[in-house]
């Protein structure tokens, strides 16, 4: 790690005033001194915010819930509002990292978390989203974990977080605050896409900070699942995930979210897909008719193309699962 | 703004204090910000029990309690652990009475060569205190975040499973350990 300076302010406000392009948050610092430790990001001054008023689980009055940025992933898969009326998000976030990183990382932290592409962790080669500009070995390298969707020629890199497909699919919302206020982000504007500038995961401004997420009233209690395929049994990246949540009345699907993970630089929804959902009838010709819809755009690269397929089944089994009402 | 961010051009090489409640006794430190806790114990405190595996949170050799709560120490920062209660391998027994935990190790010969045991231990002394495993398929989940290269894994699951109710009577107690 380079040396660097640390402060720790009492207030959001004196954070945001600290905070420049030199500088980070600190929160969990399960990613970052990660990053650090490998010399991918030298910060020249670190903000701690573990000090801020940002670790209560609220019910809001228009009947959803607003998380403080500082509630740990741990405390908010257990919490017991979480568990009850969002199980889709207990169940995304206990399908991530291990015990220890759960019970150290934010849930504003889990949103800004870097890719685990192995180029991008490796400083001793080219990475667009490291250093823009100096080419993408992935692309036509080892690429069995990168992107099957929305990727661009200069990044094939994908977004390894379990909660934010969750949160994708539940339609969050980012509360910020920088030098100039507050704003919202609706959760699907958050992440970007990689483009020509995929040095940039996020909407973030270098002095804004979030400070909550808001969930809607609309949990999907009843049916709702988070299916996550990976390489071992526990701990280890989403090589595919779905976030699959359904509103079924009478035996007719009234509502659909279908969020994918492990497949793009970004939680992955196609609300066409969802909307064709709408007055269907949950079963598996309907699933796989939403799959392959999703799924017709995936330009897979040389060594990914099993995640389509993968992808396929993921999403019909979570669909089914949900439509069961279960987690499965 | 705290006393520390009020201090005119503080340099990068300032020491931070860190009062810290170790093992259950009161420790007044100073330390540079980019000391991982890991490294505080096992460099300036001499508690070398927390092992140094992957020193990027994937293998738990370094866990240890952080406020009753398991965490990695090669992923924190020491500076950010102020005011904190920490307990490491070290502060398990009382006295020459081993923990629970520590017996049931020993009893189901839950090791080879040891070296990922204090993390182990101190992992499954955590799980105890969330008291979310019930089955034996909780217990392994709840613990996949401490790698065992000898493959120790059956025995450390068998010594868990036969600690755990001693243990989370204990937490229940208050003892957090």
């Amino acid at each position: 790690m380079n040396p660097f300076q640390y402060s720790k302010p009492d207030s959001v406000d004196n954070a945001v005033h600290l905070a420049g392009s030199a500088t980070r948050f600190i929160a969990g610092g399960t990613n970052l001194l990660d990053l650090m430790k490998e010399n991918l990001t030298r910060p020249e001054h670190l903000i701690d915010i573990t000090g801020l008023p940002l670790r209560e689980v609220t019910e809001t009055a228009s009947g959803g819930v607003m998380i403080g940025a500082l509630v740990s992933n741990a405390d908010l898969a257990w919490h017991p509002l979480i568990e009850q009326r969002y199980p889709l998000l207990s169940q995304a976030i206990l399908a991530g990292a291990s015990p220890q990183l759960r019970n150290m990382a934010s849930t504003g932290g889990n949103l800004l978390q870097r890719t685990r592409c192995y180029y991008f962790y490796d400083a001793n080669v080219p990475c667009n989203k490291r250093e823009p500009g100096s080419g993408c070995p992935a692309k036509d390298g080892l690429n069995r974990i990168h992107a099957i969707l929305g990727a661009s020629a200069q990044c094939v890199a994908t977004h390894p977080s379990d909660m934010c497909v969750a949160l994708a699919a539940l339609q969050a919302v980012v509360h910020v605050q920088g030098r100039n206020g507050q704003r919202t982000i609706e959760f699907a504007d958050f992440h970007r896409l990689p483009g020509d500038t995929p040095e940039r995961d996020n909407q973030l401004a270098d002095d804004e900070l979030i400070t909550a997420i808001e969930l809607p009233a609309a949990g999907f209690a009843e049916h709702s699942n988070y299916l996550k395929i990976r390489d071992r049994a526990s701990y280890a990246f989403a090589l595919v995930s779905v976030a699959a949540a359904l509103e079924i009345t009478d035996g007719v699907i009234g509502q659909a979210r279908l969020a994918l993970g492990g497949v793009a630089h970004k939680p992955w929804r196609d609300t066409e897909v969802e909307n064709s959902l709408i007055g269907k009838t949950p079963n598996a010709e309907t699933f796989a008719a939403a799959a392959d819809a999703l799924l017709q755009h995936a330009q897979p690269l040389e060594h990914n193309a099993f995640k389509v397929t993968l992808a396929r089944r993921a999403i019909i089994r979570a669909l089914s699962d949900a439509a069961q009402g279960g987690q499965a | 703004m705290s006393a520390i961010i009020s201090d005119a051009e503080p340099s990068v090489f300032t020491r931070h204090p860190l009062s810290l409640k170790l093992n259950g006794q009161a420790r007044e430190l100073q330390v540079l910000p980019w000391t991982t806790l890991l490294d505080l114990l096992r460099e300036q405190l001499d508690l070398v029990g927390t092992k140094k595996g992957c020193d990027h949170g994937q293998c738990g050799a370094c866990t240890v309690l952080l406020n009753g709560k398991r965490v990695n120490a090669c992923l924190t920062l020491a500076v950010m652990c102020d005011g904190a209660e920490l307990t490491t391998i070290e502060g398990l027994a009382e006295g020459d009475e081993l923990h629970p935990m520590q017996q049931a190790f020993i009893k189901n010969d839950a090791f080879q060569c040891g070296y990922c045991t204090p993390g182990q231990i101190c992992s499954a002394v955590g799980l105890a205190n969330e008291g979310r495993a019930q089955t034996t398929e909780q217990i392994k989940e709840l613990m996949s975040g401490n790698l065992c290269r000898c493959g120790a894994y059956s025995n450390i699951r068998d010594a868990i499973e036969e600690a755990l109710p001693a243990c989370q009577a204990r937490a229940a107690q208050g003892g957090g350990q």
